[in-house]
């Protein structure tokens, strides 16, 4: 059993208690302590199962690769799914639940899976969504739904808060150990700006737990002095708790800083001239059966629990290697009062000094034998010893509580791939390390990241420090500066020698079948050797084929443990060189950042900016329904006490045909043109003749893209011979703005043109009703307002109510109409004295859905519902806008394709139902002969008419008036409704020219 | 996350001010054109892996276009120059010849 040893633990405080719970229970732990630390301390082997076989599974490593203790942290709105329990700093009221066990960690239903593990091969997802369907449907999904799944989701919003943090710096250090230090402190010494960042909440690394001597003291005190005193400098910055998450173009690199404050956590954008990666190594695991037994530990943590936590794995411990450094695993074990039953060493030989330590200690070492298998289930019991070139013949079983595994180690090569490092094979280190003469390039083609100490290969302390002061000044000249001394911190080791590794990636080298189907690659998608081989002989040679019909690396740890050892099964397999099967891709986040870091403070009402008319207050007080229109909010309808949103909407289109009413109509997109090309270049932008308006006229214009899709529409105000104001829609204005823009700037950029986008410059109200003219009258105006002054497609400057206005004789509504533009300032004071004037007249407000009505009962289009991306003027009826008299304009070219002149495009009709009262649905298809013919674009209930109105699209609808189509809704009920004019009411257009 | 220098303003900015607005250099087939031209014009772009002229807008800094000869693959920046040209300038092709000396501009 696991247990707190009663002295040892550098990183815990035996002065402070911590209280936490763990399913529901209470335990004590110290601070200092991880989760992991503390729950091992109390004696738990098994803290999760796995994925998919359900197998019990325990605590494998000390850091961020542990891909086995996954947790549920806090509750409510502040749980979180999938916390590694080897990085989560054990506080008083820690409350952690292991996950993915149903219905208890003790008991779980899934195990089944593990019993039936044949019937789960590699590549089974895919396998079974192929066939049997209906297994998959009634069988397999319900079962797996209910006992998997990695993690829940949260079901409350996070009420913590989250910000950005940006930075720029000439050099960035990410890992503060031995090499990181040592690299900044060339940086430092050499007056650049440096920011370091540590992912754990202590410095050092590895010097916490190896014996190591730093300038005379021991390797950990070194690393705090000294980052102690880096930190103290002016120019330099570190910051612990903080993990270099992404590495990206041009030296843009990602953090995510985890905090005790009011802010959870901090994500960093950071942009560096050089990065040096000094992120260490992770150890390798061993591939033999029953790997991922709780209790089968990395020799490294096992020592890291010992040295750090004080922690004892169980009281025997057998270590099984390919290399020396486990060695100091079983003497530290030693050192600490426990036993070490047997070192397994799958080399012949083992001569170096530590194996000489460790026989000097007592130690039974075992040359040239492994692990043929381990028995255990919740709790470690034997392991069954074998020759480690044999097929798994058992020699011995020795008993014991725990197994310290090490595969040897490979550096951490993720940020330097990030963005296109690429990678070496090292036969050496049977590792792959980061290939210099190819780093990942800046924005000058220079390489921006220098890789440092055990990250590039080197894990000796002697060499890392010589390496980290050479990568260190490199990274200082590459930055620009000149570097100062460059002296290295002399070091002291325990040993200076150590034997090579042996590569051994499985074990026994010739395990039978059985034994390869228990021999875990990936621990937290239950990949294993036997999987990685079925695929190969099933064709997969593609390491990223492999990777995804495997599944292995794809779990949220990202392959740290099983990516090499994978990989060396598929070359084997494939009967090819390591290197030329090649590795995966890696991708960011390092380790998983949470969305809300991401998010950041984008979150609520400043996810993003929503945009207010001047007049909006108004609406709100006036208990209006608001609707998103673009980035805007508009009021949809004005709902009196009781009245339900259709009554309004009736109402308030009635009012508009009979009294007079008023529209907020200031968020219409204002683009004004001005110069002495402007009306040759609207002649390009619009389909019609613009350069031919006269001064005080408009005309409404449609605005098309190079493939002669209509986009954009409005009308176009010519103010003077050399000035236009044109109007967009809502959703367009900064667009269109941007396109003329794009024309003059890039195509025609010898015209004397300049555009202001003044939207935002102008309230506009739209005055729309029989008594529209009598209500601006009464409001007090020196403009003569009459039909002859001022007649239908004229404006007019003047002044209304004691406000300068812009007064447009236009009409989306069919009625007599007038849009005022006053200056945005003056919005709210000119729609007050309106609604005042207009009292006696029985003025009323209307919102954007009685604006539909209004303008479907007039068959006018709506950019965005009668065009789709795909929709010519022609197919809409407007050919009457399109100029065939212009030379060119945008689109005029692509109008003349085959497929946009053919018969039998989808025109737009008008469609009445059958039945009056029945308004079809929004997008109802049309369907002839069993074929989709067309759709409705608009629908309605015309409160003017009494009866639904619609439009439609329909195939060669221009020519087919009259006729009755079906729009089938679902298996009993079909809608029929007969082709009409898309104009409902008023086709001469009388009402708005009075 | 790119790095850019406007050569209007002469600001360097993040990507994220900018807009890409696509290829560089194409020339505009309007009415009048063939099928084969138009469609080319519309449709068919270069893509090359390696050197790569394109389009950019200081979208959030002075407003104004500009193009860019940037190496797709290493994402190297050879050098940004003014909007209002038809072709890649002299100085352009000299500053991407200095680091890519196989290279030759397309006819
Ligand atoms: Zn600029």
């Amino acid at each position: 059993m696991t247990t707190r040893l009663s002295k040892g633990g550098r990183l815990i405080d035996r002065t402070r208690p911590v209280k936490f719970q763990f399913n529901g229970q209470y335990y004590k732990g110290f601070a200092g302590d991880t989760l992991a630390s503390a729950l091992l301390a109390n004696g738990h082997t098994t803290v999760g199962r796995s994925f998919k076989y359900h197998r019990p599974r325990g605590i494998v490593a000390s850091g961020a690769e542990e891909p086995n203790a996954l947790m549920g942290l806090g509750t409510g709105n502040r749980f979180e799914p999938n916390a590694r329990a080897t990085v989560v700093e054990l506080q008083d009221g820690t409350y952690a639940e292991s996950q993915n066990h149903w219905p208890s960690l003790a008991f779980d239903v899934g195990v089944l899976n593990d019993s039936l593990s044949k019937f789960f091969p590699a590549g089974f997802y895919y396998k079974t969504f192929m066939y049997p369907r209906a297994a998959w449907k009634h069988v397999f999904e319900p079962v797996i739904r209910a006992a998997a799944g990695l993690g829940k989701a949260p079901t409350k919003a996070d009420p913590d808060t989250y910000e950005y943090y940006y930075a720029y710096t000439d050099v960035l250090v990410i890992g503060a150990g031995l090499a990181g230090l040592t690299a900044a402190r060339q940086a430092a010494d050499a007056g650049l700006r440096v920011l370091i960042l540590e992912q754990s909440p202590h410095v050092g690394g590895r010097l916490n737990t190896e014996e190591a001597d730093v300038e005379g003291a021991p390797g950990a005190d070194w690393a705090r002095a000294e980052a102690a005193a880096l930190a103290a400098m002016p120019n330099v910055t570190l910051r612990t708790r903080t993990m270099g998450a992404g590495v990206y173009d041009h030296g843009y690199i990602l953090a995510n800083e985890r905090l005790d404050g009011p802010v959870r956590e901090r994500l960093w954008r950071i942009r560096a001239k050089q990065v040096v990666t000094a992120t260490g190594a992770i150890e390798r695991p061993l591939a033999f059966a029953g790997n991922d037994r709780p209790g089968v530990m990395l020799a490294s943590a096992v020592r890291d629990y010992v040295a750090l936590y004080g922690v004892s794995p169980g009281d025997r411990t057998v270590v099984v290697t390919n290399n020396d450094d486990a060695y100091r695993t079983a003497i530290a074990l030693k050192r600490a009062g426990l036993d070490v039953p047997a070192i397994l060493d799958a080399r012949p030989a083992a001569t170096g000094p530590l194996p000489r330590m460790a026989r000097e200690l007592g130690i039974r070492v075992e040359l040239g034998k492994g692990i043929a298998k381990v028995v255990g289930g919740k709790t470690l019991k034997s392991v069954e010893i074998c020759a480690h070139a044999g097929e798994g013949a058992v020699l011995e079983v020795i008993p014991c509580e725990c197994v310290a595994m090490s595969g040897g180690w490979s550096p951490i090569v993720h940020l330097w791939s990030h963005c296109g490092g690429k990678l070496t094979w090292d036969e050496d280190l049977i590792a792959f390390r980061p290939d210099l003469e190819r780093a990942p390039t800046g924005d000058r083609g220079q390489g921006f990241v220098l890789p440092a100490g055990a990250a590039n290969g080197y894990f000796s302390a002697t060499q890392i420090v010589e390496d980290a002061v050479a990568m260190g000044q490199r990274a200082v000249r590459e930055a620009g500066g000149s570097p100062a001394s460059g002296t290295a911190p002399t070091v002291t080791e325990d040993v200076t020698e150590e034997a090579p590794a042996m590569p051994v990636w499985m074990m026994p080298e010739r395990a039978s079948y059985k034994l390869r189907s228990k021999a875990f690659l990936d621990f937290q998608n239950d990949v294993k050797v036997s999987d990685v081989q079925l695929a190969a002989q099933e064709g997969y040679e593609s390491v990223e084929h492999t990777k995804r019909y495997t599944t292995l690396g794809m779990a949220t740890d990202q392959g740290k443990l099983s990516n090499i050892n994978g990989l060396a099964i598929l070359a084997d397999s494939l009967g090819a060189a390591i290197p030329d099967v090649g590795t995966t891709t890696f991708r960011p986040p390092y380790t998983p950042v949470t969305i809300g870091t991401l998010a950041g403070e984008a979150r609520g009402a400043l996810f993003k900016p929503l945009r207010k008319t001047a007049i909006d207050g108004w609406h709100e007080a006036q208990g209006a329904t608001f609707e998103p229109v673009a980035d805007w909010r508009r009021p949809f309808a004005y709902p009196k006490n009781g009245e339900s949103v259709h009554a309004a909407v009736n109402r308030e289109v009635l009012t508009a045909r009979e009294k007079v009413s008023l529209l907020d109509a200031s968020t219409l997109g204002k683009i004004l043109v001005k110069g002495p090309d402007a009306g040759k270049f609207l002649n390009l932008m619009y389909t019609n003749p613009m350069a031919g308006l006269k001064p005080g006229r408009c005309r409404y214009g449609l605005m098309l893209n190079e493939n002669g899709f209509l986009w954009d529409d409005g009308v176009v105000a010519r103010l003077d011979e050399d000035t236009f104001l044109v109007h967009t829609t809502t959703g367009n204005s900064d667009r269109v703005h941007a396109w003329f823009e794009e024309w003059l700037q890039t195509e025609w950029w010898d015209m004397q043109v300049y555009t202001a986008n003044v939207t935002e410059q102008y309230a506009q109200v739209a005055v729309v009703g029989p008594k529209a003219r009598e209500l601006l009258q009464a409001m007090g105006t020196d403009m003569d307002l009459s039909n002859d002054a001022l007649p239908f497609m004229g404006w007019a400057d003047g002044t209304i109510g004691g406000i300068k206005a812009r007064v447009y004789r236009i009409s989306f509504s069919g009625e007599l109409s007038y849009e005022v533009a006053i200056p945005a300032g003056q919005g709210l004071a000119f729609w007050e004295a309106a609604m005042e004037a207009g009292a006696p007249m029985g003025v009323a407000p209307y919102g954007t859905e009685a604006l539909h009505v209004l303008r479907a009962e007039k068959g006018f289009i709506i950019v965005g519902d009668e065009s789709d991306g795909t929709v010519t003027p022609h197919d809409l009826g407007l050919s009457w806008a399109v100029s065939q008299k212009k030379e060119d304009f945008i689109g005029k070219r692509a109008l003349e394709r085959a497929d946009l002149t053919r018969e039998g495009r989808k025109q737009l009709v008008g469609l009445e139902t059958v039945e009056p009262s029945v308004v079809l649905p929004d997008g109802a298809h049309a369907v002839e002969h069993d074929r989709m013919i067309g759709h409705v674009t608009s629908t309605y209930f015309s409160p003017t008419l009494g009866r639904s109105i619609a439009m439609a699209l329909i195939e060669g609808g221009l020519s087919r008036t009259g006729d009755m189509l079906e729009f089938p809704i679902s298996d009993d009920k079909t809608i029929r409704a007969k082709i009409v004019s898309p104009v409902f009411y008023d086709p001469e257009g009388a009402r708005q020219n009075v | 996350m790119l790095t850019l220098t406007c050569p209007c303003c002469g600001v360097s900015g993040e990507e994220t001010e900018f807009a890409p607005g696509g290829e560089a250099h194409l020339k505009r087939f309007g009415p009048g054109s063939s099928d084969e031209d138009f469609r080319d014009y519309l449709f068919q772009r270069q893509n090359p892996r390696g050197v790569h002229f394109e389009r950019w807008r200081h979208a959030f800094g002075c407003g104004k276009w500009f193009h860019a000869a940037r190496c797709t693959q290493t994402l190297e920046v050879f050098g940004t120059y003014p909007g209002q040209t038809s072709t890649p300038t002299p100085d352009i092709i000299a500053a991407i010849k200095a680091r890519r000396p196989e290279w030759e501009p397309q006819a």
